[in-house]
């Protein structure tokens, strides 16, 4: 089965009911998308499908193919970051941060559809996504950090 | 206390030591030091060397023995050592370094002793002082208790200043400058001519003279990393998905395994796997201990498979049903399970005796601890010994877990300490641990790397212990003139002790934690724990005792205060016999504005709690709207006697309190049929972001002591948010969770 992940196409031959998820941990090694519950109840394992946040454990990896997936490797990089990243960067968001690139992969296709999002906007859009440590004041503060820095870009 | 500190310094003589390629520096623990009877027990050859600066031509590595769960510790342990090492940020790397008995937390032991933090005398100290010898002797390497800053902030300074006293002495022998005129910055030493040697051009000559041993710490004024606002080394990894965490180790051909373990925790009287055996990617079915592991090539199969076996479990060890837990919880208010009465003021049967009397009952459920990243590990298992990857808190608890499991010696175990994704309490238990070495055993040579479902986590988790109180009171003239408090939980110590081997003795001192060494000053005033004998087993959970007993406490108090008609803060401060609690106290004042007017159907409620010798308030505000409670703002003030740096501290206590209040509104863990009810985040939640409030934190530094931010937060804000809901709606919240008896936005 072809899949086209950050771009590049990649090949693997699993199970088709096999969830994205775990075709990108076990058969791929793209350890950045994380599992924590596996019911779409956490939001750590969230990548985009065409540019939209989907639960990656939620989807059987012959739907995904017909997509364009991104990862939060695909992002942006320690050298060249999103700017969703660098706004969690720049408030420090992360504790343990375990939760954090579905949080930043669902915030980054927030921003996509909605640019300018109020504070109940972004309670609707990240509220699918848990955090243990508690981040989320910060996370608030990151999201509007990061449509500001690309509405100006 | 001078006298303590004087020990503590003397334990530590500072050496440095040749590595391959160049030095290390570290300190050694004296064996004999006849000043501390403590060590009177080790012979002369007893002395280990704890390397925590390791230099060479390639680099600095600095050696962070506390375990990061999420806390920023590796970070907090570096800027200690860099700050006196004039090293910059970015000219280092940190490792945890390999687990060793020298690497003992003495802080931890503070905590086990049954004084309040509080307390000076010398009896008290003489006590901390004997339990931080036992866990010397013991060689306890440990994270946990808010303890990683106690222990290492003297100690990691120390270091730093001795490896860079000792470059200089290097240096100087090199060029034939007095090391009086030498200087050191950003990783290198300065000589008078303006020329540098950088550190790691020196790591051959350190290796090679005596290092210096007397050292001076720098004065806080000087202090150019510690106490200011820095960014995280793992902050970068974090924000883009590139710090490996245990469960994304990759070792070359390694399997995937999980496990399926009676969820009732009894005997597994068989199981039929034929449903499983033929099932993609499945290598192997092992019974292990009391379930069954799957090994395959990738989790997802091995999940599917584990699923797909019938078994046959056998009876839990527990009563079956939650309300038997509660049964027994409320039959432990006896004589004979009266464990320890930890204060009593005045003449609290006297003063209740033909009085009015104020009565409450409250309870705290158990909790589930659910970090994020699902328990997990990698282990491997050869003629040589074990190799471990995982994260855990307790190193070298962890190798002699491995080795009883191989049957093999400790030091036959290597063990590489990973990243956490959170912890909670949860790493510092070993089934995952324990049973991945199983599972390697069946499989020489090839590495296992075993995960937990969540569903599987959460049925063999060890919970936050179970417990209730019973409260009496009498007001007179306005005031609280008797307060009267009994608690009875089951032993998070006891349990875990007990699935460790080790020996628990003496009063729990946990059960009361946080409710009998209030700072309030009330005429009669009672405080006595009650051990409930083991339901099901239970373990530390994040502030461990005060989790309840904090609740139960400010709770009760809350409504004598307001039955004798006074005010909640202002009275908790005319009772308040400690500067720095009244301190914290007057913060929240001032930050939430106390006394103005909210308007309508608006409420705030105040708590304060000293755990882990942190005092530590908090004020919560809460509407009532036709959705239910929103809580609207918190302010939290507490005193850490230091703050190492601001920014990471602020994260912390926010997340504290987003921990605490989102277990006292959503969680608990019930038992029906032997077996947790609660599988997945959907029943169990915490928080989520669309409840979260406002969170406005000060950190106060008038403390002499340093102390710990990780569990503090958490206890004053149950009491706090039910303490601001009854003053918004009139309605009291006496057990937890408050979703059973209130609705929330």
């Amino acid at each position: 089965m072809k899949l086209t992940i950050n771009g590049t196409e990649r090949e693997v031959d699993v199970d088709p009911e096999m969830p994205l998820l775990w075709v990108l941990r076990d058969e791929l090694g793209m350890t950045g998308t994380k599992y924590g519950c596996g019911i779409a109840q956490c939001g750590a394992c969230t990548v985009h499908l065409d540019g939209l946040a989907v639960r990656s454990c939620q989807v059987p990896v012959a739907e995904a193919a017909a997509s364009n997936i991104t990862t939060i490797e695909g992002l942006g990089t320690p050298d060249a970051m999103h700017a969703v990243q660098a706004a969690w960067v720049e408030h420090q968001v992360a504790q343990c941060g375990y939760c954090q690139s579905g949080q930043i992969m669902q915030a980054a296709s927030l921003l996509e559809v909605n640019p300018d999002p109020t504070d109940e906007d972004i309670d609707n859009a990240m509220s699918g996504n848990l955090c243990r440590c508690g981040t989320y004041v910060r996370i608030r503060a990151a999201v509007k950090t990061a449509a500001k820095t690309l509405q100006e870009a | 206390m001078g006298r303590l500190k004087t020990l503590t310094r003397r334990a530590f003589l500072i050496g440095s030591v040749a590595v391959t390629g160049g030095v290390a520096f570290g300190a050694y623990i004296v064996g004999r030091d006849p000043e501390n009877p403590l060590l009177a027990g080790l012979g002369d050859g007893e002395a280990a060397i704890t390397p925590f600066v390791k230099i060479t031509s390639e680099g600095v590595t600095l050696i962070t023995p506390h375990a990061d769960v999420g806390q920023g510790v590796y970070h907090a342990q570096a800027l200690l050592i860099a700050e006196e090492m004039d090293l910059d940020l970015g000219q280092f790397e940190v490792s945890p370094g390999e687990p060793s008995a020298a690497y003992w937390n003495t802080a931890m032991a503070e905590e086990a002793v049954p004084f309040k933090s509080t307390d000076e005398s010398f009896a008290a100290e003489t006590m901390r002082s004997v339990m931080g010898g036992v866990f010397k002797v013991f060689g306890v390497q440990g994270t946990g208790g808010s303890s990683s800053m106690p222990d290492s902030f003297v100690k990691l300074r120390e270091a730093g200043a001795v490896a860079r006293e000792t470059l200089k002495a290097a240096a100087a022998a090199r060029t034939g400058v007095p090391v009086g005129d030498l200087t050191t910055a950003s990783g290198e030493v300065r000589l008078p001519d303006a020329s540098t040697i950088a550190y790691t051009d020196l790591a051959t000559d350190a290796a090679g003279i005596e290092p210096v041993r007397s050292v001076t710490l720098r004065d806080p004024s000087e202090w150019r990393l510690v106490g200011k606002p820095t960014q995280r080394l793992d902050i970068v990894g974090k924000s883009t998905g590139t710090t490996p965490y245990g469960i994304d180790l990759q070792i070359p051909g390694m399997v995937h395994a999980t496990v399926k373990m009676n969820p009732r925790r009894g005997p597994m009287n068989g199981y039929d796997a034929s449903a499983a055996e033929g099932m993609r990617g499945v290598e192997k079915i092992i019974p292990v201990r009391n379930g069954v592991a799957v090994v395959a090539s990738n989790t997802w199969y091995a999940i599917q498979a584990a699923n797909a076996i019938e078994f046959d479990w056998g009876a839990s060890p527990y009563p079956p049903e939650q309300d038997q837990h509660w049964a027994e919880v409320d039959a432990s208010f006896t004589e004979e399970r009266l464990n320890m009465e930890w204060r009593h003021d005045g003449d609290v049967d006297a003063a209740l005796n033909g009085a009015e009397v104020i009565s409450a009952e409250y309870r705290a459920p158990y909790v589930a601890h659910q970090p994020l990243e699902p328990l997990n590990a990698i282990v491997r298992v050869d003629e040589n010994g074990a190799e471990v990857w995982a994260n855990h808190q307790l190193p070298g608890f962890l190798k002699m877990q491995v080795a009883g499991v191989a049957g093999i010696e400790a030091d036959q175990v290597t063990f590489h300490n990973q990243y956490g994704g959170g912890s909670f309490g949860h790493r510092l238990e070993f089934e995952n641990i324990t049973l991945a070495t199983e599972i390697a055993m069946q499989m020489p040579g090839v590495p296992v790397k075993l995960t937990f479902s969540r569903e599987e986590d959460f049925c063999q988790d060890f919970g936050r212990q179970i417990g209730a109180a019973r409260a009496k009171g009498v007001v007179k003239d306005g005031k609280v003139e008797a307060f009267d408090l009994q608690i009875a939980t089951t032993s998070a110590v006891a349990s875990q002790g007990g699935r460790m081997g080790l020996p628990v003795g003496g009063p729990d001192t946990q059960i009361s934690a946080g409710a009998w060494n209030n700072p309030y000053d009330i005429p009669n005033q009672r405080h006595r724990a009650y051990l409930v004998p083991e339901l099901a087993p239970v373990s530390s959970w994040r502030s461990v005792g005060a989790s309840g007993a904090g609740f139960f406490n400010e709770g009760p108090l809350d409504e004598m205060i307001l039955a004798a008609g006074g005010d909640p803060l202002e009275e908790r401060i005319r009772m308040c016999t400690h500067d720095d609690a009244r301190k914290v106290l007057e913060a929240v004042r001032e930050m939430s504005g106390w006394g103005s007017d909210l308007g309508p159907n608006r409420g705030r409620g105040v708590a304060f709690v000293n755990s882990f010798g942190v005092p530590t308030a908090e004020v919560i505000e809460v509407t009532m709207t036709d959705w239910g409670i929103k809580i609207d703002k918190v302010f939290v003030a507490l005193d850490v006697g230091t703050i190492i740096d601001p920014d990471n501290f602020e994260n912390h206590v926010q997340g504290g309190v987003v921990f605490g209040l989102g277990h006292a509104i959503n969680s608990e863990l019930t038992y029906s049929d032997g077996i947790a009810e609660q599988t997945n985040y959907h029943a169990a939640e915490g928080m989520r972001l669309y409840q979260t409030p406002e969170i406005h934190v000060r950190g106060l530094e008038n403390a002499e002591k340093i102390r710990g931010v990780g569990e503090p937060p958490i206890p004053p804000a149950a009491p706090a948010l039910a303490n601001a809901i009854f003053a918004a709606t009139g309605q009291r919240l006496r057990e937890m969770p408050f979703n059973k008896f209130i609705d929330f936005v």
